[in-house]
């Protein structure tokens, strides 16, 4: 073993400044260990040979965080209300969204991204889940995400449905009636369904708050919790390799029974039935 | 089983060894319910139910006391023993585990409430309970407000000489002038002259008056035929209870809808297109000599025309559902409707 030199001033320096930049996290990871989660759900071993079509559900994921993002901003400036404002005539809602594209500050742009974003966050729902069929990642053990996916979709679109009343014009009202009466018809509980939407027997100004209160609070938050979920069975189950993968395929067939099969990079560990780890 | 090597459960378990307090008892919540009672007696009806909340928290506190002090007064203490479940069991008995003093513990059957059980089981119960009596109320207002308390609003059309005779206008009109442009709705009116009454046989007024709401999915239906400027009269403007009430002749060869396209005759019968039933129609009163708009109703069809037409009439329906034929049955209950 060398006898060990002296370290330099710049070594010096630059382990103090090292010290100085790990305080904080280091600070936080003994209290929390969320460095070690981030780490965890970042830094995932994945097949050598997934491309770039695996980035589709990332994608989605970032569509629905720029829409929620100018959501949230979009709605400090959006007044809800059907009421005419008596000052113009016309109804205070259509005013507010005109006062944001084309009054305020980069307010065109940020409803912009928000009205474009949706489109984009649903077309790449169907990509990835389109990804998903063709890579057959939808099978044992992933059919419950699949189930979630679907179930995000479904809330997107609904987040869509009642997103396209909130400008409140002819374009608006018109595609939600058209679209609540459709809902109208389904059997038996349609109508009902139709009435709750509606808030009463017509659109009106109540129709108008409970699609915004839908469109920005209740959907939004089921995804949310949908998303959750959705991300905790990838990390459980981790990526699928192509079906043309021949890394996955030499694997095959597994002496182990579990379900780190062609494809499951990470094994689940057996969990012995009450046993403790 | 190794008595030898006691595991961390046996070792948890001689902890419970030591002398027990008196089991749980309900005797005070009883109590408590008496006090509540008392005290809300007190608000509403102090001599009837003050007096039952009395007796309430009287009995439960006799029955609380004589519980507590069983031990003083020497009546023999039925302790529930306390024991964690023992990975162990057989046949529905826990086997007693022989721990550090050789006291062995008494044999409790699996099916024992122990103070554990009972605090889960009253944990899970409470929390179900509050669950309930959050979820319960903000259900109900999330739902009902939608069906409960729907009012009809009367639309008065104004004076009955705005129109003559067998001819039709365009009506346009605000149900609700509170509610303002959103509750802007059109009719199609013809004074048919007069009918005779179906029980009376006395003649009484008869308009036809049709809803432009389309029967496919409740787009607004246009007339087919000039209307006010090319057939050279004027529109009428009247202001009434409701606002502003426009009426614009017209001679209409039916109806067609924007939308998807239906296509009705000029009494509101389907005649093309998705629409499932003819065009809705306004019942109607005379009310000093003003025509006044009430509910709606929906029509299968109608056989004839203006006063002598037979409308197959049904209790209102929403746009796209079918009113007869075995379609109907899809809609067997419609919520409440003014």
């Amino acid at each position: 073993m060398a006898v060990r030199r002296k370290p330099t001033k710049a070594e010096l320096r630059r382990q103090k400044m090292e010290e100085l930049v790990m305080y904080p996290v280091d600070w936080l990871e003994e209290r929390s260990g969320l460095i070690g989660g981030v780490r965890y759900f970042l830094f995932r071993n994945v097949p050598a040979d997934i491309n770039w079509m695996q980035t589709l559900g990332s994608a989605a994921l970032t569509a629905f965080l720029v829409q929620a993002i100018t959501g949230v901003i979009l709605a400090m400036y959006y007044t809800p209300s059907a009421a005419t404002d008596p000052a113009t005539g016309k109804p205070v809602a259509w005013e507010s969204i005109v006062n944001i594209t084309d009054h305020l500050f980069m307010g065109w742009l940020v409803r912009g991204m928000h009205r474009w974003g949706a489109s984009v966050f649903i077309i790449l729902m169907f990509l990835h889940m389109g990804r998903v069929f063709l890579f057959g990642a939808y099978k044992y053990p992933r059919e419950l995400n699949w189930i979630i996916g679907v179930l995000i979709l479904v809330m997107g679109m609904m987040e869509g449905f009642t997103g396209y009343l909130l400008p409140w014009d002819q374009t608006a009202y018109w595609a939600t009636v058209v679209g609540i009466n459709l809902n109208g018809t389904a059997p038996f509980l349609g109508p009902w369904l139709a009435q709750f939407l509606r808030g009463g027997q017509e659109i009106g100004g109540e129709t108008l708050t409970r699609f915004y209160s839908l469109h920005m609070l209740v959907i939004p938050g089921a995804i949310i919790a949908l998303i959750t979920l959705h991300l905790y069975l990838v990390i459980r189950l981790g990526v699928t390799s192509p079906p043309w993968s021949k890394d996955a395929a030499g694997r095959e067939p597994v002496e182990d029974e579990s379900p780190a099969r062609a494809g499951l990079t990470r094994p689940v560990p057996h969990a012995e039935p009450g046993g403790r780890q | 089983m190794e008595p030898e090597q006691p595991s961390p459960d046996t070792e948890q378990e001689s902890l419970h060894t030591e002398p027990h307090l008196p089991p749980p008892t309900l005797w005070p919540i009883g109590f408590a319910i008496g006090i509540v009672v008392v005290l809300v007696g007190l608000i509403i009806n102090p001599e009837l139910i003050s007096s039952i909340g009395g007796v309430i928290a009287i009995v439960f506190g006799f029955l609380w006391a004589r519980d507590a002090t069983a031990e003083l007064r020497g009546e023999p203490l039925v302790i529930e023993p306390e024991r964690r479940e023992t990975r162990e069991a057989g046949e529905g008995m826990t086997a007693p585990p022989a721990d550090q003093q050789g006291v062995a513990l008494p044999v409790v059957p699996d099916t024992a409430v122990t103070r554990s059980r009972f605090l889960e089981g009253a944990t899970l119960g409470l929390g179900g309970v509050i669950g309930g009596v959050i979820t319960v109320p903000v259900a109900g207002f999330a739902l009902l407000p939608s069906f409960l308390s729907q009012k009809q609003h009367k639309v008065d059309l104004g004076p009955l000489d705005a129109f003559p005779l067998g001819e039709w206008f365009v009506a346009t009109f605000t149900v609700d002038p509170a509610q303002g442009e959103v509750s802007r709705r059109t009719a199609f009116i013809r004074n048919n002259g007069t009918a005779p009454d179906p029980k009376t046989k006395k003649p009484v007024p008869s308009f036809t008056i049709i809803s432009n709401r389309c029967a496919h999915l409740g787009c607004p239906v246009q007339a087919n035929g000039p209307t006010g400027a090319i057939l050279g009269k004027k529109t009428v403007t009247e202001h009434t209870k409701n606002g502003k009430v426009k009426l614009d002749p017209v001679v209409p060869a039916g109806y067609g809808c924007p939308c998807h396209g239906g296509q009705y005759d000029v009494e509101g019968n389907r005649t093309a297109g998705p629409p499932v039933r003819a065009l809705d129609r306004y019942s109607f009163e005379i009310d000093n000599g003003r025509l006044i708009l009430l509910s709606t109703y929906s029509v299968s069809h109608v056989v004839g025309t203006g006063a002598d037409a037979k409308i197959y009439k049904y209790k209102q329906a929403g746009p796209g559902e079918h009113v007869d034929g075995p379609e109907q049955w899809l809609y067997p209950l419609q919520p409440p409707h003014h």
